[in-house]
């Protein structure tokens, strides 16, 4: 004891190296558990409605009629799985070409302008509250649709537009990051040859960093599928399939937020409702996975 | 010397922001032969050689007053147009910098920018290129391969097939061979000298034996001023200017 002891203190850097260790291992023993738990807890409650409750998985998923507190209750979540799928993903076709513009005209149409200007007010954009953005998507997108398209303003596209501003933050720093990393040759062997500015772009630029624009894509589906509130606020919360991207509908996130609070722990009501809970979270793990597979090509 | 000159450069000074990097430069530059820029790094070589197809334009901050003119055209007048002088002044680099795209694809590349569709003429154009980059034999089998799959060595002669595939008068060599190991810059050395025949070459290089082997005409830079040009074996065997006889025996850079 007494020889290790005069070891440590001949040499500080040893016992603060094992600090360090032991805390820095306390930390991720933390994350560990506290991810572990969630993940048991949200699938625990999410899978006790078909194992005790004896509602059939299919039914869930297919089911066109949610209406929990009816005689004989119905859960059908696929209105609320394909409103979640087409607000994001029709969000991200919005986003997308527009992040990526605003990301060509930072990186290689005004670098100056873009870092001092621009880069800054696209944070700002990010760190903007979720309620803020609903309540303006309320104010201005959802009267805009009404006035212009048949149907209440409600719904899809509402949602989806409210969506797209708020994810472009994330497709836009992806993509700067993408253009900001491509090698400086490429571009100048390509202007060598005599390409115009567009055709650098269009044929060399955008399909060297695809994958890399794929992941800001992805992530920014990812982001809009589990965003709560704001879609909430502006598209209608009605449980079956529109007809049209201006009627009402809803989400799995919006359906879990309004029915939440009225239904006690341990209901099947409550139960269907971490099994929205954990298709969402199911599909999160889905988007890290195909995340995942994309950076691992663009660095090929 | 100058008598069949085709780039014709003169007074010209260039500007980066306050930095005055080329002085007073003028020379005329013959045709179908090779001439060597040689000197210290930072002397400016790159920035002449770059001024040749306006590769300094996308540089913020350059200003230039003198003339460039290229077969008698000055190629900085307002009536230029700057792809079409970059097509026919191809440029290859110091690292080897092909597109991440198939064989064929980065020599059908330039073709196509300029408006080729045709299939047939495609191939044909990479097949030539290729050849005349003495790369065909050793990729013929295997054009659709990713052209990052090839050697650094041959990478760089696939760039030069690339520029080439344009159909140049001029090819401008920047360092082409530094990133490369003997047997590649050899290889490339053997390839200028063919080339001479048909194209233009003027190359920078920071080998002294390198510019002694392969040029005609050499050019000796020291900070963005013209020391000395005159034909490779004279410079080399008799300089008239001090400051190049300190150079290429060695006495500095
Ligand atoms: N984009 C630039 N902006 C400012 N200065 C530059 C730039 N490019 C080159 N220079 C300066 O111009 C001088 C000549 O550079 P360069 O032509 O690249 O030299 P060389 O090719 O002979 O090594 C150097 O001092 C270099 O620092
Ligand atoms: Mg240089």
């Amino acid at each position: 004891m007494a020889k290790s002891y005069d070891r440590l203190e001949g040499k500080p850097h040893l016992t603060e190296e094992w600090v360090g260790k032991a805390y820095t291992f306390v930390c991720i023993m933390f994350l560990v558990i506290t991810i572990s738990s969630m993940v048991y807890f949200v699938a625990s409650k999410g899978l006790s409605t078909f194992l005790v409750n004896g509602v059939n998985v299919g039914d869930l998923l297919t089911g066109l009629k949610w209406n929990p507190e009816a005689d004989i209750p119905l859960f059908g979540a696929l209105p609320f799985i394909f409103g979640s799928f087409s607000t994001s993903i029709l969000a991200a076709i919005i986003a997308a070409p527009l992040g990526f513009c605003a990301a060509v005209f930072m990186v290689e149409i005004a670098p100056k302008f873009g870092r001092k200007y621009m880069q800054p007010v696209i944070e700002l954009l990010a760190g903007i509250p979720s309620v803020v953005y609903g309540f303006v998507g309320l104010s201005v997108i959802v009267p805009f649709f009404r006035d212009t398209f048949p149907g209440q303003g409600i719904g899809i596209a509402a949602g989806a537009v409210v969506l797209a501003v708020m994810i472009l933050p994330t497709i836009t720093t992806i993509a700067t990051d993408a253009l900001a990393a491509l090698p400086a040759g490429l571009k100048e062997g390509s202007y060598a040859l005599g390409s115009t500015r567009y055709q650098t772009i269009s044929r060399i630029v955008l399909p060297t960093t695809l994958p890399a624009q794929m992941t800001g894509i992805v992530l920014g589906i990812a982001r809009a599928f589990g965003e709560a509130l704001a879609v909430q606020m502006v598209i209608g919360n009605a449980p079956h399939i529109p007809h049209s991207l201006f009627e009402s509908t809803s989400t799995l996130t919006s359906a879990i937020t309004l029915s939440m609070g009225n239904t006690s722990m341990g209901s099947v009501h409550n139960n269907a409702l971490w099994s929205l809970a954990l298709i969402l979270m199911l599909m999160t793990f889905v988007f890290v996975f195909i995340i995942r597979m994309l950076e691992r090509r663009s660095k090929l | 010397m100058t008598a069949n000159a085709i780039i014709d450069i003169n007074d010209l000074n260039l500007y980066y922001g306050d930095f005055h990097a080329l002085k007073n430069v003028s020379m005329d530059i013959p045709e179908k032969a090779i001439t060597a820029f040689i000197g210290p790094s930072g002397c400016g070589k790159s920035t002449l050689l770059r001024t040749f197809n306006r590769m300094n334009d996308m540089i913020a901050g350059t200003r230039i007053d003198g003339t460039v003119a290229i077969a008698g055209t000055d190629i900085y007048s307002n009536e230029v147009d700057v792809e079409t002088l970059r097509k026919r002044v191809g440029m290859v680099f110091q690292q080897p910098n092909p597109f991440p795209k198939s064989i064929y694809d980065n020599i059908a590349y330039g073709p196509r920018l300029h408006g080729v569709t045709d299939r047939r003429r495609l191939d044909e154009i990479v097949e030539t290129s290729l050849r005349s980059a003495a790369l065909w034999e050793e990729v013929k089998d295997h054009l659709k391969r990713s052209a990052l799959s090839i050697s650094g060595g041959q990478q760089q002669r696939l760039c030069i097939a690339r520029a080439l595939a344009v159909e140049p008068d001029i090819l401008l060599m920047d360092e082409a061979t530094s990133a490369l190991d003997p047997i590649s810059t050899l290889k490339i050395e053997e390839l200028a000298q063919e080339l001479k025949d048909r194209y233009t070459i003027v190359m920078v290089t920071h080998n002294m034996h390198q510019a002694a082997r392969v040029s005609q005409q050499t050019v000796f830079f020291l900070n963005g001023e013209v020391v000395e040009y005159a034909e490779t074996e004279r410079l080399f065997s008799n300089p008239t200017d001090q400051r190049t006889e300190d150079y290429i025996s060695g006495r500095f850079g």
